[in-house]
């Protein structure tokens, strides 16, 4: 059961680079936990609208505002990129990394590096420098550098762009234990097998304009707009 | 050619025989460069990686300005530290004139903006990389400069060796503002240049060699000791 409960509110909100709209004017709002799958073409505007979510883009124009206080907002949040920022350390530093931030005693810090890397598979490999791990390696690692801090809402800009099936099965199946331990998942991509498999809710963008939002089921069944027809049905979009 | 020979064979007897004098000298041109590399460092490293990651009102003045100070005449900061720290000076009251703490002074304005400028380089690289993990982790500009610092690391050693290099080789600011007085300014580079001027060359090219393998040894223990080439595809 997905919930409800509104979670972030864009008013008017633009952002340009170089003088060029690339993400609005959008006024939006996201609620409910589960997956939130944001769909579109190349350019649409959809990583501009995780990193906008996440704080990481700055406004052009526009506000988002927050069900929970602001000060705790980017507390709650993690974010993996679609090509993974790997520190310059072990794999162990680097999923320690978030947990020395919040300056969590050495202990508790160790029991958990334990557990995450026992989960993606990486124990025999904590002291090797995270930098030379496989790109699958490395987003598996990037996933749980984000999630071991147990954010309420994650943001995932194409994490499984460039994997094979095997690492996107594994990737999703640890979204789905975050997702079922109550994490919120807002997630891009351009595999829509993997939008069908994991989405509770879809947010098609098109030029850097919402063009249809909802359940899953009714898009993927039933889209309305132009641009979501021709997405869904292959066409190309320009 | 000959006092080459003659340089090298006075150095070998300057170290077979463990010379007082020597040893006196090394240890204080050691510990005057060595003091002033750690002062320098951590004006320096803090400073640059801040100026990476922060992005304010003449940044690009100031950035200008510090690799603009890599090229201070040594001879030129000597003076005004000679003027700044002389009885009539404003810091005459210190006594610090003619004594290895002036020397120190004058060596850490040469050598900050040069560590500045290529941690500078270093750190805006590294930036680069992290900027959107650091932010997204919610990093406060103290944790951010932390961890450039410590995972850009070997890249600064290199600045620091770079800072050691010039302290250690450094003569005419020393020279103004220490003296060169026998046991109690006298550095390698001071002692080279006395020796030059009395004509010599033999002595002054030993200390010279002397100089040399000091400069080198530096450089290899703080290389092994940080395991540069071991863990160097980080």
């Amino acid at each position: 059961m997905v919930s409800q409960d509104l979670y972030a509110q864009l008013h008017g909100v633009v952002v340009q680079r170089r003088d060029k709209a690339v993400l609005g004017p959008l006024d939006l709002d996201l609620s409910g936990g589960g997956f939130t799958i944001v769909l579109g073409p190349n350019g649409a505007g959809k990583t501009t609208l995780l990193k906008v979510l996440h704080g990481v883009d700055r406004l052009t124009s526009g506000s988002v505002s927050w069900t929970v206080p602001a000060k705790t907002v980017r507390q709650g949040q993690a974010y993996v990129f679609q090509r993974p920022i790997m520190l310059r350390r072990s794999v162990r530093a680097n999923l320690a990394y978030p947990l020395q931030l919040l300056g969590l005693p050495k202990a508790e810090i160790s029991a958990c590096v334990a557990h995450w890397a026992a989960r993606i598979g990486l124990s025999a490999e904590l002291d090797v420098p995270a930098p030379r791990l496989s790109s699958g390696e490395q987003q598996k690692l990037a996933l749980a550098r984000a999630l071991i801090r147990r954010p309420d809402t994650v943001f995932l800009d194409e994490p499984c762009s460039n994997l094979d099936g095997r690492s996107t099965r594994e990737i999703e199946d640890i979204l789905c234990d975050a997702s079922a331990a109550g994490a919120r998942i807002i997630m891009t991509t351009h595999d829509l097998g993997q939008a069908r498999r994991l989405a509770d809710r879809v947010l098609f963008l098109n030029k850097g304009q919402v063009e249809e939002q909802g359940p899953a089921d009714r898009f993927f069944t039933a889209p309305k707009s132009p641009g979501a027809i021709a997405f869904l049905n292959g066409d190309i979009i320009e | 050619m000959n006092e080459i020979w003659a340089g090298m064979a006075e150095a070998f007897l300057l170290i077979w025989s463990l010379d007082a004098d020597l040893i006196d000298i090394t240890l204080r041109s050691l510990q005057v460069s060595l003091s002033a590399l750690v002062i320098a460092s951590a004006l320096a490293l803090p400073l640059a990686t801040w100026l990476a990651i922060r992005r304010f009102r003449h940044r690009r003045f100031v950035i200008a300005t510090m690799n603009a100070l890599m090229g201070l005449p040594p001879v030129v900061v000597g003076l005004i530290v000679y003027l700044l720290l002389s009885r009539t000076g404003p810091f005459g009251v210190l006594g610090l004139l003619f004594t290895p703490a002036a020397m120190i002074i004058a060596q850490v304005i040469i050598i900050t903006p040069l560590i500045a400028s290529i941690t500078h380089q270093a750190m805006r690289e590294l930036w680069s990389d992290y900027h959107d993990l650091l932010i997204s982790l919610n990093t406060t500009h103290g944790q951010r400069i932390a961890t450039l610092i410590w995972d850009g690391r070997r890249a600064l050693m290199t600045a620091a060796l770079a800072g050691f290099g010039r302290a250690i080789g450094e003569v005419g600011a020393i020279m103004i503002v220490g003296g060169n007085i026998d046991h109690v300014t006298r550095v390698l580079t001071t002692a080279i240049a006395l020796e030059t001027g009395k004509g010599d060359f033999a002595l002054a090219l030993g200390l010279g060699f002397v100089l040399i393998a000091l400069s080198l040894c530096v450089n290899l223990a703080i290389h092994t000791l940080s395991r540069t080439e071991r863990e160097g595809l980080w």
